[in-house]
């Protein structure tokens, strides 16, 4: 009880981190899986087709074997960057295959006759997606990517392996130098990681309520 | 339905943007292939590895073994512990059900590495056993899994029409046979894509054990690639095998959802969770 107690302040730094790692890369993955979804709904059959392979290569490899060939494999491409970054780059870019899926199954569920409508209209492409699509879409997509969100929180915990001070790795080295306390400690994180998923989804939870609307 | 059948115009259109498309994907894999090319990735020195020595993938095939052995395990533990769980939920007795909730919703939001560190570190420390790495991985994937399938299971336990329950209930049948008998059965039928997926997740969550020293596929990767200095070529072979893997499982899913809708002549699948995405 003491090591926790004692150590707190670390375990604060350790979980600011991992909070802006998780926050960080949420941003990222929303605006890479948005463009992913809007390349994979649209009639450019390229476009199409580079999306399908991305999220269905990335999505389908293990968030460990990303993350590894970011921290050993970039490198010997002349990419340099900080164990932060590396990792930052791994999350975004695995979880902005599964916010590409939510997105993209948002858009489908949209009904139909909201397209047909804009397109009667005369409204363009880029118009119905943006105007009347997608923010429809972002409304049903709200709990789906609430999930994305907590995924990515939990996730981030194998940037622990990869050389980040963050909650995880702290947790491992503060066993180390109190074996005793493990089990203390173990739990301390494990309730902070709980704390900041059930807060995570309290606030989205919220945001789907203020934003709906009656139909 | 986005847009309509395209006339003259817009196909010309469509045309452009797909030839601008191409041209701009296919300048992005110029830049990343003459990088490549630069740092001298494209040696054949490393590749050699994996055509002239057969033991490399002897070593993989291994790692790919454990890793299935793994994943074997956890399925079937994860599979009993997320019965006994989505049970013990819908369970009349508060007793019973308060703790089942709070097991299933506290394993979801812990990270899966916590629990595999939880039976890594601790054990020794605690109960004075130290147990090999392939065990603590089991139990942690066990624990998170069991947790997501109770909540698959119980949505398909719910989904079921009501008339299920009563009619068991009238002939005479118990809570329990009820369940065990008469919903459970229907449940992991409805269910089956969806448990399928879920053991996707399970597969690629095995590559945690790499953290713990467990020999899996990614760890012997980890080896290889120290002596034969090739992480981009080694990492890029290993995510090729979990995507085959994984996408033959996904066609599984597919097609086991297709046959039952077309057996029940309506879609009573439930979707997977995108939560389940460890």
């Amino acid at each position: 009880m003491e090591a926790v107690v004692d150590n707190l302040d670390l375990l604060l730094e350790g979980f600011l981190r991992t909070l802006t790692l998780t926050a960080l890369a949420a941003t990222g993955a929303l605006c890479l899986g948005t463009l992913v979804a809007a390349m994979r709904v649209s009639p450019l059959l390229p476009l199409r087709w580079a999306g399908t392979c991305y999220v269905e290569s990335v999505r389908n490899t293990p968030l460990t074997v990303v993350f590894a060939l970011a921290v050993f494999g970039l490198p010997k491409a002349g990419l340099g960057l900080t164990f932060f970054q590396f990792a930052l780059l791994a999350l975004t870019l695995y979880t902005g295959t599964f916010v590409a899926e939510a997105v993209r199954s948002g858009v489908n569920s949209v009904a139909p006759g909201q397209s047909e409508a804009a397109r009667t209209l005369g409204m363009s492409f880029p118009q119905t997606l943006g105007l009347v699509i997608l923010p429809q879409a972002f409304r049903n997509v709200i709990p789906p990517l609430a999930s994305v969100f907590i995924a990515l929180l939990k996730n981030s915990s194998i940037a622990s392996a990869f050389g980040v001070a963050e909650a995880t790795s702290r947790m491992g080295s503060l066993i180390e130098d109190n074996p005793s306390a493990v089990l203390w400690l173990l739990a301390a994180v494990a309730l902070g990681y709980v704390v900041l998923a059930l807060a995570a989804s309290l606030l989205l939870s919220r945001l789907e309520r203020s934003l709906a609307v009656a139909r | 339905m986005l847009y309509d059948v395209q006339g003259p115009r817009a196909r010309r259109r469509t045309l452009v943007g797909s030839i601008v498309g191409s041209v701009l994907l296919a300048l992005l894999a110029l830049v990343v292939a003459k990088r490549l090319a630069d740092q001298g990735q494209f040696d054949g020195d490393l590749y050699r590895a994996f055509v002239e020595e057969p033991q490399l993938w002897t070593r993989l095939g291994e790692g790919l073994r454990n890793t299935l052995t793994a994943a074997a395990y956890g399925l079937v533990l994860a599979t009993v512990t997320g019965i006994v769980l989505a049970f013990g939920r819908l369970s009349t007795v508060a007793v019973v059900r308060i703790p089942a909730v709070a097991v299933i919703e506290f394993f979801r939001a812990t990270p899966l590495l916590l629990l595999i560190f939880a039976f890594f570190l601790a054990t020794p420390i605690v109960l004075g056993i130290r147990i090999q790495p392939l065990w603590a991985l089991v139990l942690g994937l066990t624990l998170y899994n069991g947790a997501v399938i109770a909540e698959i299971i119980r949505a398909g336990i719910l989904s079921l029409p009501r008339g299920q329950t009563e009619a068991a209930l009238a002939v005479g049948l118990t809570r329990g046979q009820t369940l065990g008998s008469v919903l459970l059965p229907q449940a992991v039928r409805v269910m089956l894509p969806s448990l399928i997926s879920q053991l996707v997740v399970l597969l690629k969550d095995t590559s945690l054990g790499f953290i713990i020293c467990f020999e899996e596929l990614l760890r012997v990767g980890g080896q290889l690639r120290q002596f034969l200095h090739n992480p981009i070529q080694m990492y890029v072979v290993i995510a090729l095998i979990y995507i085959a893997i994984n996408l033959l499982l996904g066609r599984l899913a597919t097609y086991v959802e297709g046959r039952q809708r077309a057996r029940l002549g309506q879609a009573v699948t439930v979707q997977p969770q995108p939560a389940d995405l460890g």
